[in-house]
């Protein structure tokens, strides 16, 4: 049984392997790039708009509502990574209708990428909003005592942020193969549309602890 | 009994326990958090969407524990390192 796409290889060059997980990727990424030039290239401002304006300016003023209700003030300079963040985790397990399709978030290779994203952004845009001494400062905050913890927390974050999209992909697919073992018929339909809702909430449970976590390093503490 | 028998007794063991012990506590934890929901939702019907939303997020972030045991018990199960090694050794 596999665990992850990261087994299925189709191209191989010594050291260099094409997997499962890099073709997905790639093809959601064309897919998502595609789809915003395409629609983005005749942009209407009237009410005379097509339905996939339509579709885009609803995704994207919803994640803009969001990161404001987290605490963002400014929520446009980070609409770009996280919205990008959001929508392809939100895609990645949408596309699992489509058959033969293994996510790759299932694989912890795509998952710790995406939290090291993250572990990255969260100082830069920290340090971009306090300058470096007042960033690092905030690692001191409540008490110097504080400072190995804040650490520790900073990285555990990071692998709970992985392990946990990783894990609820990798127990949906994980689920359907053994269903389809056991009760070949009906149940893997099931599970798959219960897992399309995990994975919607996967990926807004994602966006918004990351939005949570920047809120934090931007936030002014007086 | 050779080693790797030990191994594949010891792993099976431990994936069925961690699976079992994992499950416990995020069950209580979802079972107590979905009721203090209901019963909010009940008090406040305005706020349905605010409370519905915060309590995915709860589920989800409880739900976690439980997947890292998943995850645990399935490293156990299909990815061993301790079985790879006692192979290796074997063979070679």
């Amino acid at each position: 049984m596999r665990l992850s796409p990261d087994d299925i290889i189709y191209w191989q060059l010594g050291f260099w392997k094409l997997n499962g997980t890099i073709v997905s990727t790639w093809i959601l990424m064309l897919v998502l790039v595609l789809s915003a030039l395409l629609i983005t290239r005749r942009l209407a401002m009237g009410l005379q708009r097509s339905r996939w304006q339509n579709l885009l300016e609803i995704i994207v003023s919803t994640i803009l509502q969001q990161i404001e209700d987290v605490g963002l003030k400014q929520p446009r300079q980070y609409l770009a990574f996280l919205g990008s963040l959001f929508l392809f985790v939100a895609i990645a397990s949408i596309a699992t209708i489509i058959p033969s399709y293994e996510p790759p978030t299932g694989s912890l290779s795509t998952t710790a990428a995406l939290a090291l994203c993250v572990f990255v952004a969260v100082p830069l845009f920290g340090i971009r909003a306090h300058g470096l001494r007042g960033y690092l400062r905030a690692y001191a905050q409540p008490t110097p005592i504080m400072l190995p913890f804040n650490i520790i927390s900073e990285f555990s974050r990071t692998l709970a942020l992985a392990i946990r999209l990783f894990g609820n992909m990798m127990s949906g697919s994980m689920i359907i193969a053994i269903l389809l073992v056991v009760t070949p018929f009906i149940f893997p339909i099931v599970m798959t549309l219960l897992g399309l809702l995990t994975g919607m909430v996967q990926a807004y449970i994602f966006f918004i602890l990351a939005t949570v976590y920047i809120a934090a390093a931007t936030h002014t503490h007086s | 009994m050779d080693s790797m028998t030990y191994i594949a007794i010891f792993s099976i063991i431990t994936a069925g326990i961690t699976m079992a012990i994992g499950a416990i506590g995020p069950a209580l934890g979802e079972g107590r958090a979905v009721a203090a929901a209901l019963s909010s939702l009940a008090q406040q019907p305005d706020a349905s969407a605010t409370i519905t939303r915060t309590l995915f997020v709860g589920l989800a972030m409880i739900e976690s524990t439980a997947i890292y045991c998943f995850v645990v018990s399935m490293i156990l199960l299909f990815a061993n390192p301790f079985w790879n090694d006692a192979i290796a050794r074997t063979t070679g």
